[in-house]
This record gives C-alpha cells, sequence and structure tokens, in this order.
C-alpha cells in the first residue's frame, strides 16, 4: 500500500502542477531541485495549460500489469504550449485514428487503483481536442 | 593508470535454467573464466545484476556471490544500472586494476528472471523506466522503444522491412552461437506473424526474458605475458555517459545521447575513431535500438541505421559486423549479464575461437551497453594487443 | 443578489443505444425506446468516474465564471456513485482544482438530487455571507443491473454550477425544497444494484414531490406556469418529465431544450443540473427559467432563475451540451460497455 508515495505526487497528477526557473525562466515538470540549464535552486509554482501537440505515440497492445483491461491504448508524447514534453496516454479515441501531430487536451481522468479495496490513482490524461 | 587485459572468459547457456538458481549461475559463469584464465587468483569480485531483489528476493550479492564462489573473504562490490549493470561491472573491474587496487578482478554479469511470473517481471524491468512519469501511465519498455521507432519512421522513413531485418541478421547470428537461447533462423514475416506488443513493435523486435550469467577475469597486460596468453586482449578505451531518465525529456529522442558521448569518450580514450573498429556487440534490446545506436556511434549517418541494416552493412559478413553473438535478441537477455556477454563475444572474436561466426580479420571491437530508453550508457572498446 | 455566475459540463463520449442492450437480453428495443423516450445512453469510459466527471465540469465552469479556483470559499460534490464509500469526493476535486486548503467541502447523497442539494447549499452559503463564491457539482456514473429496465438509461455524466454574488449569468429568485420519507428507489450497502418499486416510483414518489416543489414555489412567488420561458425537470427517462410538464400547465417548447434524456440516458445527479445547463446554453438574456429536481427516498429541490445580459458573453467559452451531445459519439457493443462497467472482471 503506496499512500504517501502517490498522495506526494498529486500537484503534478491532478494539476499540472510545474516549476519555472527564476533565474533562466526554464519551465521544468516534473519540478526539480535544481535547474538543469543555469543551476539556479529558486522557482516559482506554476500551472502547465494542458494544451499540446502529439510528437510521437503508440498503441499498447500487450499491456503492463494493471493495464490489462484497457488495451488497446495509446500513449504518447505530447509537446505543450510551453514547450516542454510530457508522456502520457491518449484516451477518449480509437487509437488506430491518431496521426503525430494531432491536438490534444489534458484531462482529470482515473489511471489505476491498487486493487478492489485499495487507492484510488487519478492523473493527467490527453484527449483528441475536437471541441467537446 | 595499467594497461588491463581479459585473460579469462565464462558463460553459462542463456534460456530458461529452471535447475539453476541466480547464485550457481553466477557461480557457474565464473568458474568457467576462471578455468578460461588458468588462474584460481581473485583479488576482487564486482557483480552486475540489476535487480536480484524484484526477481529473486535477495540482496546483498556481494556477500552472497563471493561466499559461493569458495568463501576466500574476496572484497566484492554489486554495480546497478538497469540494462547497463553488466558493462558498468566490467568497467569497475578494470578501475580496480588499472588503479593498482586489484591485480586481478573479477567481473560477474547476472540475472535469474524467471523465478517471477511474466507479470512481476515487466514490473521488475519497468523499474529501469521513471516510475512516476513512465511506469505509472501505463507505458512499458516496448512501449518507450515503439515511441522511438514510430519517430523515426515518421522523420526517416524507416521501413517496417528494416526493423524486421534486426531481428532476421540477429537470428542468423545466433544460430551459430551454441550459448544463444533462441538459436534459429527467422523470417521478416517471422517478426511481423508474431503477437504486436506496441505499435509498430511485434514480439519479435523484443528481446526475451532470460536466465544467465557471463564473466571476464582482467588484470594488467605485464600478468598476462607473465602468464604466456596469446594474443593478448585489452581493453583500450571506456566510456560511460548518462542522460534524462524520462524518455520525453532528451533533447532529441531521435538522439541517444549517452551512446553517443560514451562512445566519444571510449574511442578518445582508445586514441581511435569509429572507422577503426572492426565489429561491434550492441544493445539491441529491441530492433529499432540497434538502428538507433548505429546512428548515436557514428557507423552510419541519422536515419540511416535502416537502408544500412537492409544492405548487409551489419551482416556477419558485412562491412560492419554488429552482434555476431546473435545480439540481445536471440542470444537472450540476462540483464545483468548483457554487458558482460557483449565482452565475451569480443574476446572470443579476437582470439580467432568464434568458430562459424568468426569474423575476418577482427582486431579491434566495440561493447556497447545500455540502461532503460537510452538513459545510460557504458562502452568498451577492445583490441588485440 | 445571488445566483450563478458560472457552469459547465462534462458528458462522456461513449454511447451505447437501446438496440444494442435489447439484442442481448432478447428485449423489444421498440417499446423500451417507445416507452422510456429514450433512443441511447452515454457510458463512462474505464478511466472516467464521478470525480474525473465532477473535476473537468468544474474547469469548465470556472472558465465560464472567470473566477480563480482559490477563490471558492465551498465545494460541494453530489453523487449517488461516488468513487470511495468512505474518503470524499469533494477533497480530490479541491485539489485538482487548486482550491486547498481554505475551503469547505463535503460530500453530498440524495440519490439523483445530490446535484441539486449541493447548488442549494453553495446559493444559501454565498447569500449568507460566509463565502464569496461556492461550487455545486452534480456527478454521476450509476449502474442499472443488467436486463433491468434501468440498464437502458443508467448513464454519466456531471455538471458545475459556480455560485456568487457578481457577475451573475443568471439571478436566483427563490428556491424552495419538499421532501417526504417515500421508498422508491434505494441501494443497500454491498448491493451491487439498486432496487426500486416498480410502478410505485410514478404517482407516490417522482410525480408527487415534483408536483410539491412546482407548486410550492409558484404559490410562494405568484408566478404561473406560463409565466417562465424555460423548465427543467428531473428527466429519468424521457417520458415521466413531459407527462408531468404537460400534465401541470408547461407547454413543449418551454422543456424541449432542458430534455436531454433521449439521447443521453438518465445522469442521476447530473440529470436536471446538466437539463439546465443545456437551457442556458441557448437562452437570452432576462429569461425566467424554472428548475425542479427530483431525488429518491424522496424529494424535490425547486430553483428559479433569470438570465443577464453577461450569458450571451459567456455561453460560448467552453463546449456547449448540445456539442457533447450530437458530435464526437463512440458507439460502443455490450460487450465492450460490460467491460468498461465492470460488469465483467478478469480474475485477480
Amino acid at each position: 500500500m503506496e499512500v504517501a508515495k502517490h498522495w506526494r505526487e498529486a500537484p503534478e497528477r491532478y494539476r499540472l502542477e510545474a516549476s519555472k526557473c527564476n533565474k533562466c525562466g526554464k519551465i521544468l515538470f516534473p519540478s526539480r531541485l535544481i535547474c538543469p540549464q543555469c543551476d539556479c535552486e529558486e522557482f516559482t509554482k506554476i500551472n502547465l495549460s494542458g494544451k499540446g501537440t502529439l510528437v510521437t505515440y503508440t498503441i499498447i497492445r500487450t499491456a503492463p500489469p494493471g493495464f490489462g483491461d484497457l488495451a488497446p491504448y495509446a500513449v504518447g508524447i505530447i509537446e505543450l504550449e510551453e514547450k516542454i514534453r510530457i508522456l502520457a496516454q491518449i484516451t477518449d479515441c480509437n487509437p488506430d485514428t491518431l496521426n503525430i501531430g494531432d491536438k490534444v487536451i489534458s484531462k482529470f481522468r482515473r489511471m489505476s487503483e491498487d486493487g478492489k479495496t485499495g487507492m484510488i490513482y487519478y492523473s493527467y490524461k490527453f484527449v483528441p481536442d475536437v471541441g467537446v | 593508470m595499467r594497461d588491463v587485459a581479459i585473460i579469462g572468459i565464462g558463460m553459462t547457456k542463456f534460456g530458461e535454467l529452471w535447475e539453476k538458481s541466480l547464485r550457481d549461475i553466477a557461480v557457474e559463469a565464473a568458474l568457467k573464466c576462471m578455468k578460461d584464465a588458468g588462474t584460481k587468483r581473485i583479488d576482487s569480485i564486482t557483480i552486475g545484476c540489476m535487480s536480484s531483489g524484484l526477481f529473486n528476493g535477495q540482496e546483498h550479492l556481494a556477500s552472497m556471490i563471493s561466499d559461493y564462489l569458495g568463501n576466500k573473504h574476496t572484497p566484492a562490490t554489486r554495480v546497478e544500472s538497469a540494462c547497463a549493470s553488466g558493462g558498468l561491472a566490467v568497467r569497475t573491474a578494470f578501475m580496480e586494476v588499472a588503479s593498482g587496487m586489484s591485480e586481478y578482478a573479477l567481473a560477474i554479469g547476472v540475472e535469474k528472471m524467471n523465478d517471477v511470473s511474466g507479470d512481476k517481471a515487466t514490473e521488475a524491468l519497468a523499474t529501469a523506466a521513471d516510475g512516476d512519469y513512465e511506469a505509472f501511465h501505463g507505458i512499458n519498455f516496448p512501449g518507450l522503444y515503439a515511441l522511438m521507432a514510430k519517430a523515426h519512421m515518421h522523420k526517416y522513413g524507416t521501413t517496417r522491412d528494416q526493423l524486421s531485418q534486426v531481428a532476421v541478421k540477429n537470428h542468423h547470428n545466433g544460430s551459430l552461437n551454441p550459448h544463444a537461447q533462441f538459436p534459429m533462423e527467422i523470417t521478416k514475416n517471422t517478426v511481423t506473424g508474431s503477437a504486436r506488443v506496441a505499435d509498430p513493435l511485434y514480439l519479435f523486435d523484443c528481446s526475451p526474458v532470460t536466465d544467465g550469467g557471463a564473466a571476464v577475469l582482467l588484470t594488467t597486460v605485464e600478468e598476462a605475458r607473465k602468464l604466456g596468453k596469446q594474443p593478448i586482449v585489452v581493453i583500450s578505451g571506456i566510456g560511460v555517459a548518462t542522460d534524462t531518465i524520462q524518455l520525453c525529456q532528451r533533447k532529441d529522442i531521435l538522439t541517444l545521447e549517452a551512446v553517443k558521448l560514451a562512445g566519444e569518450r571510449a574511442l578518445k580514450m582508445a586514441g581511435k575513431t569509429i572507422r577503426d573498429i572492426d565489429f561491434a556487440e550492441v544493445h539491441d534490446c529491441f530492433t529499432i535500438a540497434e538502428i538507433m545506436v548505429m546512428e548515436a556511434l557514428g557507423i552510419v549517418e541519422p536515419g540511416q541505421g535502416g537502408p544500412a541494416t537492409e544492405s548487409g552493412l551489419t551482416a556477419l559478413d558485412g562491412k560492419f559486423p554488429i552482434n555476431p553473438s546473435g545480439g540481445l535478441k536471440s542470444k537472450g537477455h540476462p540483464v545483468g549479464a548483457t554487458g558482460v556477454a557483449q565482452i565475451c563475444e569480443a574476446v572470443t572474436q579476437l582470439r580467432g575461437e568464434a568458430g562459424k561466426r568468426q569474423i575476418n580479420n577482427a582486431k579491434t571491437a566495440l561493447t556497447q551497453n545500455m540502461g532503460g530508453s537510452g538513459g545510460s550508457c557504458v562502452i568498451h572498446i577492445l583490441e588485440v594487443k | 443578489m445571488i445566483g450563478i455566475v458560472g457552469y459547465g459540463t462534462q458528458i462522456p463520449r461513449y454511447r451505447i443505444t437501446v438496440e444494442e442492450i435489447a439484442k442481448v437480453w432478447g428485449a423489444d428495443a421498440p417499446s423500451y425506446k417507445k416507452g422510456l423516450n429514450l433512443n441511447e445512453k452515454s457510458v463512462p469510459a474505464p478511466d472516467e468516474d464521478s470525480a474525473t466527471l465532477a473535476v473537468n465540469a468544474a474547469r469548465n465552469a470556472l472558465i465560464r465564471a472567470n473566477v480563480n479556483s482559490k477563490e471558492l470559499g465551498a465545494i460541494y460534490v453530489g453523487s449517488e456513485s461516488h468513487p470511495y464509500a468512505v474518503k470524499p469526493t469533494g477533497t480530490i476535486v479541491s485539489e485538482a482544482l487548486g482550491c486547498s486548503p481554505h475551503v469547505h467541502t463535503a460530500d453530498l447523497e440524495f440519490a439523483c438530487k445530490a446535484g441539486t442539494e449541493g447548488m442549494f447549499i453553495a446559493l444559501h452559503l454565498v447569500k449568507s455571507g460566509v463565502v464569496n463564491y461556492a461550487l455545486g457539482i452534480g456527478a454521476d456514473t450509476s449502474q442499472g443491473a443488467p436486463g433491468d429496465a434501468l440498464e437502458y438509461s443508467a448513464a454519466a455524466g456531471a455538471a458545475a454550477y459556480v455560485m456568487g454574488r457578481d457577475n451573475l449569468v443568471a439571478e436566483l429568485l427563490d428556491t424552495h425544497c419538499y421532501m417526504t420519507d417515500t421508498p422508491d428507489f434505494w441501494r443497500r450497502e454491498h448491493a451491487h444494484y439498486p432496487e426500486h418499486g416498480g410502478r410505485f416510483t410514478g404517482e407516490p414518489a417522482y410525480m408527487k414531490h415534483v408536483s410539491g416543489a412546482v407548486k410550492a414555489i409558484l404559490d410562494k412567488t405568484g408566478m404561473k406556469p406560463e409565466d417562465f420561458d424555460y423548465m427543467v425537470f428531473h428527466q429519468p427517462n424521457g417520458k415521466f418529465p413531459v407527462q408531468m410538464a404537460l400534465k401541470l400547465g408547461f407547454k413543449e417548447p418551454q422543456f424541449k431544450h432542458g430534455l436531454l434524456t433521449p439521447t443521453l440516458g438518465n445522469t442521476y445527479s447530473g440529470s436536471s443540473p446538466l437539463g439546465l445547463a443545456a437551457t442556458l446554453d441557448i437562452a437570452q438574456a432576462n429569461q425566467t427559467i424554472l428548475v425542479i429536481s427530483y431525488g429518491s427516498g424522496a424529494g424535490s429541490d425547486a430553483f428559479i432563475f433569470r438570465t443577464t445580459n453577461r450569458l450571451l458573453e459567456v455561453q460560448n467559452l467552453v463546449p456547449k451540451i448540445r456539442t457533447q451531445l450530437d458530435e464526437q459519439k463512440m458507439y460502443i457493443e455490450y460487450g465492450a460497455y460490460t467491460k468498461f462497467r465492470r460488469k465483467i472482471l478478469k480474475p485477480e
């Protein structure tokens, strides 16, 4: 039962909370203690817009444990408006219809659970930006 | 730094070794290695093993393996860098000898993956990725490499056939290797006829789950001469580099920066360029990996890995043979053992003892061992002195 | 003046038709469609639940409201399918919106009227002056037992309302609540599916409380059915609310925009809140809307709103209900439906 580990990730998973380096402006998701660009150790918290473009994706057909019920599902690397990249599932779509370059937006979704009686884990996922 | 030679190599068969435990496999490889070296003296042991904790419920391998190797109270270290643990173990043994800390340093790579279910093995392997930002989101290793494959096909026009050719070539080489897990020839149709794992990759694009162990014994060139070793195979260059653990944070997801830098560092130390290398053992955990590694090492230009494979550049009789052992795909991939097994193959080739898979005139070799989706890389340059 | 500052909704993209369900159980689809005035319903994806629908609806509401989540003083989530039996959905929503820690949060339950309960409390909390803005959300992903009549209609969706004093899109004119202890529909702990009283759910339950609330609020305000531009009733199917509305003296043009069940199904705590949102999507300024919810057990909450000019400025800021209902639908078969709804499970 890994309660603390998941609770700690809530700002990132629930709100796409990132850090902006106070010195060079680099945006870091997830947040870090030291900026890889300028070594500065001071940051300001920001929330990412959740809007982006699909850089690449795959369709997982042989799923890892815990994700078998979802297969086949798409996982992709998305480049957000803020010019940083994030890996996430692409949901609410027929994965076979996705294309590199598709516009996607983030949604709050249910990721997995620790069995039928354990904690439920929520997180960001992305959906094709089709106006719904 | 003193010059370091490899005077002994040993490997177990790679495969599903139901009757052998983790310690059996490690010790068997080490004993074979010591017999090959013709000496019983070991001043230090370095063990490369990715996760005996998750696969076998066993840590503290330093004590256990030194103990079961004869309990000579030998100093022992375990190192880990996911799938590059084996390469790192060889480097650590090299440093022991080069620095004067030890005269005879043994490096053992081992992984016993089949004592847990397929699901548990997948979970253990997933710890080589970023747990909170990759594995949590339902991606596995085939998925991470599939992300690279799809982008590679999109940008460079790499074809499905070219990916399949990597597996076909490696299986051909593996069919000539008595240690290989899957020593059978296959065709491109075998690859695309196998189960789809993560588009565009099929089961046969992926290296298997394997039990196995490999060991090398290092000493000074001077000691090697005293022992009358002929030819003397030396490690003339080592390069290690790390990169972001998350694939999406790489500067360019199609450039394996860790491989590129490790290669540059190793070649610089050896005083060589990639043109001086006769053949390479590379980390084909997935077919796309071999293609991208070729490009990162500068064997071909970026994007040209597919066409080069298709044209036969990397075949056993090609201008730059890659994975004469059969690679991870056909030989097998007991994670911690792979890096050491690559060294064993390179030494075998350089000694002229590779039988049906012998590369003609093999004088200089490069071995490339990689962790996770490219987060770490260890490269060795070996040559005949 | 208090009222709605912003509203937002989230409806899943998946759908299943009455024909598809009837086929499996050997039932007569046309008679179900006619009897329920229902063609298809929304199905939550395996990665959706009441919490996710609530968050996504609330985010849309905050955009229309143009209010920073940190200004919310209270958040109420009403559902009969809260993800945990014990652990608040409200805290998950608060965290996802970035409201915590200085906010009052509660989970509400009252069968299908848990959503309007939250709206009622949010409105009156703002009125009392204790908070500046409060959020009331109705969200559900309820289940119907396989082969039961409710399986055709049990759907999923969420609507969220930011209530406040300024920049209203709709002013609150009055509220009324009508409630008795009536056992028309219930679910015991550990029971997977609810049970209901068959025909008892009609007159003594839905009809009595809806008409009771309507009569009371009309008396209170001195208004008559013809005074309203629009009305929204709780809509467990496409039949009851229409029968009820006509009987009470309302006409089709008044309720047709808010009647979503025929292509959405019954979204339980989201039912009348979504009907209201659909009405707000198309309303002009200065129009009156009567909203009557119904929750089994039983009770009705009544609200009268009057729209403002500002409504027209926000309608298009986020996806409208008609867009979500008519476009980008993904139809699934019964097998996928049972897997999505966890009616069949792989062994552990």
